[in-house]
């Protein structure tokens, strides 16, 4: 999925895009400043489940218990339980690890990758660096999806796969906007002034041209996160993720669609967990953006 | 010290070859052609007089750029068997029989007694011949396994494809221009129409119209209203994003001077956007292409595995559980070559559109 560059391309929109899920809750978003902050405090809860998850439910998300299997959600358990009778909020609240895990990771290796082969590009002799960039141009033809599917079929399914594919995916994304930033920073006055200077050129591209070059890294960085979220539970949906019995959003769903007759809890839920966190990642993102840009409102 | 990424417009839909939306190498998917301001229009017309030698050189970047992509795909699928751990004729098996009749057939049709360079060549070759190769799992070759399973995918990624552009058009005729709340409506939709995964839609329309509304099948190509839903679970995150780009484009497109002017002729504000502004605002639409073609077809692998749906989605995801490398192999150059072929349509359509273009070419 190229959907990081679309979200980044889309963005002029002017006022906060606001989710209707965010703005409901806050009754009436003012221009939008009530998002962020929302986004911000869901994200806040997640990661206290990521980082312990016995704070929120005491329950064991893989303890079965078919006796109460396809339970509708009530006080016993909230979110009801699914079809081997295991409490559907325990394992969305376990699965936020998961699901969280891989998406940061796949992120962090894409990153890496992108950011030390942009500056590579952007940095090496004409041809090299043309050379570079338009392999970088090819790759992100292709889709994320697909790409990543190809490296599973090589690897074989499981979580650190699944990281490592989405990672390689989304590299050329970073690589291509390092390379174009590599570009301006190498022509600009101060690293004219430092060449001049006879600075080496290790120590002018450590402390002038890296730095400058990782300008726009964080707010693609944000967004891209959202987009490996999704990617991820896309290739968990379709059973290349973590395996069972492992609570991962993408795979409750996958199993959740054979009970969606009898029991909507066990896909809802679920389903909800991955479209809020993305939409509070990709707000938050679109924030840091427009303040990035100098265009704060 | 100056912070000169202000100046790299990792936002701005003018994709310019730099920016982060994909368009094909060296060739012109719009970045180039949005460049074209308004002025520069006519430069283009001192070239007038040889028009013939313009669109053979646009004519021979283009074909020229889309061997690149294809080679580029071809490449990338060889350096995953390459890279792939194990003996090559082992993976190249995988799951099917294993006898050492085939697996000579293998080293033969794969050359694999020969050195490196000449496997990948021959290779190359082999596919320059519109030879795909062969699954050794399912005893066929492998471009029969694909094209036994063309048309559902097809059938679904064009319904999909025309769903999305329909709803993305009257999304944003009815929002642009508009009072706060149908565009924040619209934009709320776009945020989550790239937010939220394809198989969350997908689940959710199964939910409501198929288990309790009980008005289409649940799952299955059987007939006209197996499409309906997977088209919509496909279709809708496109029209959500092309839909705000449209009205973006829309009313960047009503307050440029040509506007005024067809309104000061009489021109209603209905026919100014349906005769005038589309068509400024389809160009920086044409840009996403990349997105648009990748979404179709990865979405089309969750929409078919969702849905049950016959087609190349589930070939591609067989062959990945399988580890079936030939098929994989071809569905990644398959998928570049539907790429290439839908960006030189659409880069045709550009000049269709923006008339500017068709002598600046």
């Amino acid at each position: 999925m190229t959907t990081t560059a679309s979200s980044v391309d889309s963005l002029d929109a002017g006022p906060a895009t606001t989710s209707p899920g965010v703005g409901r809750v806050a009754g009436r978003p003012s221009r939008g400043r009530a998002a962020p902050v929302l986004a911000a405090l869901f994200l806040a809860l997640l990661a206290v489940a990521v980082a312990a998850p016995g704070v929120v439910t005491a329950a064991d998300p893989l303890a079965a218990d078919p006796l109460r299997a396809l339970a509708a959600p009530g006080a016993e358990h909230w979110f009801g339980t699914d079809h081997l009778g295991r409490d559907v909020l325990a394992r969305v609240v376990h699965g936020a690890r998961h699901s969280l895990s891989i998406g940061l990771l796949a992120t962090a290796v894409a990153v890496t990758a992108g950011v030390l082969l942009g500056l590579a590009a952007g940095l090496a002799h004409r041809w090299a660096g043309e050379a570079l960039a338009r392999a970088f141009d090819v790759l992100s033809t292709f889709p994320e999806l697909l790409l990543a599917l190809l490296v599973v079929a090589v690897t074989g399914p499981g979580t650190v796969n699944v990281v490592f594919a989405i990672g390689v995916a989304q590299i050329p994304t970073y690589a291509r906007v390092v390379r174009a930033q590599t570009f301006v920073v190498r022509r600009s006055g101060y690293v004219e002034q430092a060449v001049t200077f006879g600075h080496p050129r290790g120590r002018i591209i450590v402390r002038h041209v890296l730095p400058n070059a990782l300008d726009p890294i964080p707010v693609l960085a944000t967004l891209g996160l959202g987009q490996a979220i999704v990617a991820a539970s896309g290739l968990s949906f379709l059973g290349m993720g973590p395996q069972p019995p492992a609570a991962e959003w993408g795979a409750m769903l996958s199993q959740a669609r054979d009970y969606l007759r009898v029991a909507w809890w066990e896909a809802l839920f679920p389903g909800l967990a991955i479209t809020l966190t993305v939409v509070c990642v990709t707000v938050l993102g679109r924030r840091l953006q427009r303040r990035f840009e100098g265009r704060t409102t | 010290m100056t912070r000169p990424a202000a100046q790299v417009p990792i936002a701005s839909p003018a994709a310019s070859p730099d920016s982060p939306v994909p368009s094909l190498p060296g060739a012109v998917t719009g970045g180039d052609a949005v460049g074209d301001g308004p002025g520069d229009g006519e430069s283009g017309g001192a070239a007038g007089a040889r028009p013939w030698r313009r669109v053979a050189r646009r004519a021979g970047a283009r074909v020229a750029s889309a061997v690149a992509v294809l080679w580029a795909a071809a490449t990338l699928a060889y350096l995953a068997l390459w890279l792939a751990p194990g003996d090559t004729v082992d993976i190249l098996v995988g799951d099917g029989p294993d006898t050492p009749e085939i697996r000579a057939r293998i080293v033969a049709e794969w050359g694999l007694d020969r050195p490196e360079a000449l496997q990948y060549l021959s290779y190359l070759g082999r596919l320059a011949h519109g030879d795909l190769g062969r699954s050794y799992q399912l005893q066929r070759g492998v471009g029969e396994v694909l094209a036994t399973q063309v048309w559902p995918t097809a059938q679904l990624t064009l319904a999909a494809a025309g769903t999305g552009v329909v709803l993305a058009v009257v999304i944003a005729v009815l929002t642009a221009g508009r009072s706060r709340w149908p565009r924040r409506l619209a934009s709320a939709a776009e945020l989550v129409s790239v937010s939220v995964p394809q198989f969350v839609i997908g689940m959710l329309l199964l939910a409501v119209f198929s288990f309790s509304l009980g008005w289409f099948p649940v799952s299955g190509a059987r007939d006209a209203s197996a499409l309906v839903l997977p088209a919509l679970a496909l279709g809708l995150p496109i029209a959500g994003v092309l839909g705000q780009v449209l009205r973006e484009g829309l009313e960047r497109a009503l307050e440029q001077p040509f506007a005024v002017t067809a309104r000061s002729r009489g021109l209603t504000e209905r026919a100014l956007v349906a005769r005038h502004a589309l068509r400024h605002a389809a160009l920086p639409a044409v840009t996403l292409t990349g997105w648009f073609v990748g979404v179709l077809l990865s979405g089309a692998v969750i929409t078919e595995a969702l849905f049950g749906r016959p087609g190349l989605g589930q070939v591609t995801m067989q062959a990945v559980t399988g580890k079936d490398m030939p098929v994989v192999m071809a569905v990644v150059i398959l998928s570049a070559a539907v790429y290439v072929s839908v960006s030189t349509l659409l880069d045709l359509a550009y000049r269709l559109i923006d008339p500017r273009l068709r002598s600046a070419g």
